[in-house]
């Protein structure tokens, strides 16, 4: 990326407070979204994804508290803004989708009154406008007859059709960012695969940028551009899907590959990485993967290793990268 | 409008419920120790109209023949004679069914306007001094006894304040109005404390939900999505409370109708009750079930309105 | 160097809000209810020594005397001491509370159970009599049936039994029918136990606990028609000292002696709320919303 990017997030951290303790659940995170980019962020549950995502939203609990360095989007300042600025950057600046739309919609309000109403709310515009984009919005997510659907109910709707109809909702605000949290999760695999192919036509169309959060890879390799990983709420490795899927350094990153089941494959048993991801409230020290790590060393246990380029754009933080020393990863 | 198809069937369900009500107030009725007919009578009867009774309800016959007999009776409007107003007791019934209503309405629509605001206000400002004041007051308002109520209202407005009568119903409807303000408060105070308080919850449950903080997330103002999102799907578990409540309520005019002498089905059932006319007895508690059973019919028509996934 | 950003919207509360504040590891509202409740039940086991005149002892010169040192809440019209009386009045209110709740607690349980545990015509039997019931408003049927067996405190405990069990039954139907199907029943059921055995030691123990929630609420609904039913004449009979008469008896007098009805009615609501408080921390306590 040499322009701009459009979303640049410096030393993001959410941290909780316990009595004395503070515990950070993501730490640290840095990471930048370019205009009509796809970027996947990947991880475990509980690594932290959607917590980082929904903290970019400022949409967490009141007892997370939120610090960075610098998030700008589009070259705005954003981690500086009062609450009621802030406002302003939810929906217009960045948009989100959820991984239930059954519980995301609001049940007892028509799909294409809450499209409209936010259209509304985003631009002002009059009723009969709003309504009419509202039923061209439910075209273009790929609705059919958008006209007849806009006066139906959540329930009334299909899973995918769901997923479809959120979509157009977050997207009637006309946001540069989507902020995608697992949308296709509890899809079957069909519907799964008309969302993502909707998701790469909005972003052909409208220039749209996504952050695509999930935790299966086979997703990740169809639709991003680049990749980043997380585990235990800081970042592993970040680069460019083929660098991260090609040649992961960092040995999750490489777990997590070799973990992934191939299309085709004959069947064999699952490979996982061994052990558990820690619990926020007993973090290891140094690296946060070393007790699980094959390539752990003396070095990651007392030190967190730094984020540090292995070629351009593309970051790792690990001291005995996969490669460099004997190659493991997964047990069988 | 296939989800209004049960306005149709439900009807038909609720007959047995109907049945039962009439079997209830039968065997009730039937309960009383001493000679039926007397009991219908009154004291003072003659022997031909002891006689008369004895072959219109078949008071000789085994019992579920005189079951069936007051069922004929019931379809044919026939609710017997009171003792005390010597006069039929559907007509009776009938002719005091207003002031009940009026009193039950009127209160219903007065709580609410007392109970969202509060809950809505508590809901908003959580854990502040506002939020605690309504808990506390709605958690002391579940126990307000609406006898005392009323009277300590009919204290402060009637006898302190003179704004108000202190008791009886009036001619005019602005004279009823006058008449009323006092019971509606005395039923509505304490009808509020319940829906203030499950408002509060579902309230708070749903700023919580995910349908809020989707709204969030696309840039609703939180003021619009308490009012378009929140507020909508709160209000129905209230509704269906208030439902499930209403013969609570309805028992509660009894006790109001009584300490403020408005000429009500309330009023007429405990002055039945002490001067032992059961015929009028049985007409009011029946009327006053089938009331019942109606709100609660209501109830479900206007659920299936609200909530577009609900299909009965 | 990093900047905090400024906290969200104070809408976004964590989750835990609806926890109150503990007390010794409880709840706040269960410790205040349970102490409350003490404090009436001390009133009632020592009315004797607390009261300061004897709750009948009628004192021709303090008639409707108003609140003062000597009768902090004042006299009725026959010169007797509010205080005195309302403090006697926890003996029987207390008792119309709890012993109102008691027994349709019993019954509810039993036909809940078995209801939900048969299944069947046994069930449809029973849930058509919950109907039926419930179609009644609650106040209504109570009097009818006062009516029959006469006015007074035994009669109200009779139709109190009478009516107030539908609701128990139903409670523990629905978790007995929840409980039933799960597998420590299944495994009891496999291993030969008898129905009874089933049903009493090892699906009622689980299904016990909204009912429990509940009674502690109802208590408060218990008290409130005992006294309305005293109010209306029906219920515990004068010259015995019961709030709900005590609020009649002052009746004849707002214009001259407020006092009369007011304290009495003060004294139904304290108790009322030590029962809801107590509702609502065993609510919490147990994880039932009441």
């Amino acid at each position: 990326m040499t322009a701009l990017p459009l979303l640049d997030v410096q030393g993001l951290s959410v941290s909780l407070h316990d009595g004395r303790e503070t515990r950070h659940i993501v730490d640290d995170l840095s990471l930048q979204v370019g205009e009509g980019e796809i970027l996947g962020l990947v991880g475990e549950s509980g690594s932290g994804k959607t917590v980082a995502c929904r903290a970019l939203m400022r949409l967490l609990p009141e007892a997370l508290s939120i610090s960075a360095r610098r998030i700008t989007l589009a070259g705005d300042e954003l981690a500086s803004l009062g609450v009621a600025d802030f406002a302003r950057v939810r929906g217009r600046g960045i948009g989100m989708i959820f991984q239930n739309p059954a519980s995301h919609l609001d049940p007892v309000m028509r799909i294409g009154a809450q499209i409209a109403e936010t259209i509304r709310f985003a631009r002002g515009a009059s009723r009969r406008e709003a309504k009419a984009e509202a039923i061209e919005l439910l075209r273009q997510v790929g609705i059919p007859d958008p006209a007849r659907r806009a006066e139906a109910f959540t329930h009334e709707f299909s899973g995918g059709m769901r997923q479809r109809a959120m979509i157009a909702v977050a997207l009637a605000s006309n946001p540069k960012l989507l902020i995608a949290d697992e949308p296709t999760t509890a899809l079957d695999v069909t519907v799964q695969a008309q969302i993502l192919r909707l998701l790469t036509e909005l972003r052909d169309r409208r220039g749209l940028s996504i952050i695509f959060v999930t935790h299966d890879l086979g997703v990740v390799s169809q639709l991003c551009d680049r990749i980043a990983v997380l585990y235990a709420g800081r970042m592993c490795e970040i680069g460019p899907k083929r660098a991260i899927l090609g040649r992961p350094r960092h040995p999750y990153a490489a777990g997590l590959i070799a973990c992934q089941p191939a299309a085709g494959a004959t069947l064999t048993r699952l490979r996982t990485i061994e052990g558990q991801p820690p619990s926020l409230h007993a973090m290891p020290s140094g690296c946060r993967f070393n007790p699980r790590c094959p390539n752990a060393q003396g070095d990651c246990r007392s030190v967190q290793p730094p984020l540090d380029p292995v070629e351009p754009g593309h970051l790792a933080a690990c001291f005995h990268q996969v490669g460099t020393t004997p190659r493991l990863g997964c047990a069988a | 409008m296939h989800r209004y198809r049960f306005v149709l069937q439900r009807p038909l369900q609720l007959i047995p419920v109907l049945f039962g009500i009439s079997l209830i107030t039968f065997v009730l009725v039937r309960s009383i120790p001493g000679d039926p007919a007397r009991l219908i009578l009154g004291t003072r009867a003659t022997p031909q109209a002891l006689a008369a009774v004895r072959a219109q309800f078949g008071l000789d016959e085994p019992l579920w023949t005189q079951y069936l007999y007051f069922l004929r009776n019931l379809f044919q409007g026939e609710m017997g004679r009171s003792i005390l107003y010597k006069v039929d007791v559907l007509g009776l019934v009938a002719a005091r069914i207003e002031p009940t209503l009026v009193l039950v309405f009127g209160a219903v629509l007065l709580s609410l306007l007392i109970a969202v605001p509060l809950a809505a206000l508590s809901a908003r400002r959580q854990g502040t001094l506002v939020d605690s004041s309504v808990r506390f007051f709605s958690t002391a308002g579940l126990g307000l006894p609406n006898f005392w109520l009323a009277i300590m209202l009919i204290i402060l407005f009637s006898v302190a304040l003179g704004w108000f009568p202190v008791s009886g119903y009036g001619r005019t409807l602005t004279d009823k109005l006058h008449h009323m303000v006092l019971p509606w408060l005395t039923v509505a105070l304490s009808l509020s404390a319940v829906l203030t308080r499950s408002l509060r919850a579902s309230l708070i449950a749903e700023m919580r939900s995910d349908v809020a903080l989707a709204a969030r997330a696309r840039g609703i103002p939180e003021g619009a999505i308490f009012r378009r999102h929140v507020l909508p799907n709160s209000i129905l578990p209230t509704l269906n409370l208030l439902a499930v409540n209403i013969g609570w309520l309805i028992g509660g005019t009894v006790v109001v109708e009584q300490v403020f002498a408005i000429p009500g089905m309330g009023q007429l059932l405990v002055r039945a009750i002490f001067s032992r006319d059961y015929m009028v007895v049985q007409g009011v508690a029946m009327v006053f079930a089938i009331a019942t059973v109606l709100v609660n019919f209501l109830a479900d028509i206007l659920t299936v309105t609200v909530d577009p996934r609900v299909k009965l | 160097m990093s900047v905090a950003v400024p906290s969200p919207a104070a809408a976004i509360a964590a989750p835990r809000g609806k926890r109150s504040r503990r007390i010794a590891g409880l709840p706040a509202p269960l410790v205040a209810g349970l102490g409350l409740l003490a404090l009436f039940l001390l009133l009632a086991l020592s009315a004797d020594l607390i009261a300061p005149y004897d709750p009948i002892f009628q004192d021709a010169a303090a008639r409707l005397a108003p609140p003062s040192f000597a009768h902090p809440f004042g006299t009725d019209n026959f010169g007797r001491d509010i205080l005195s009386r309302a403090i006697f009045a926890v003996r029987i209110d207390l008792q119309l509370a709890i012993l109102g709740v008691v027994f349709p607690f019993a019954i509810g349980t039993v036909v809940g159970t078995i209801a939900g545990y048969f299944g069947g015509l046994v069930d449809t039997v029973f849930m058509r009599i919950v109907d039926v019931v419930l179609a009644f408003p609650f106040l209504v049927l109570m009097l009818a049936i006062i009516t029959i067996l006469g006015p007074g405190l035994q009669s109200f405990f009779i139709a109190m039994a009478l009516v107030g069990w539908v609701s128990y039954a139903r409670l523990v139907r629905a978790q007995i029918l929840v409980l039933k199907t799960s597998d420590f029943a299944v495994a009891a059921r496999s291993l030969g136990f008898s129905h009874p055995r089933i049903m009493f030691r090892h699906l009622l123990p689980n299904a016990l606990t909204a009912s429990i929630v509940f009674a502690m609420s109802d208590c408060v609904l218990v008290l409130l028609s005992g006294a309305a039913i005293s109010y209306l004449g029906l219920g515990v009979q004068p010259p015995a000292a019961e709030w709900g008469i005590m609020v009649a008896e002052g009746q004849g007098f707002i214009a001259r002696a407020w006092w009369i009805s007011a304290f009495p009615g003060l004294a139904i609501v304290a108790l009322a709320f030590a029962f809801s408080l107590v509702a609502d921390g065993l609510g919490e306590l147990l994880g039932q919303r009441t």
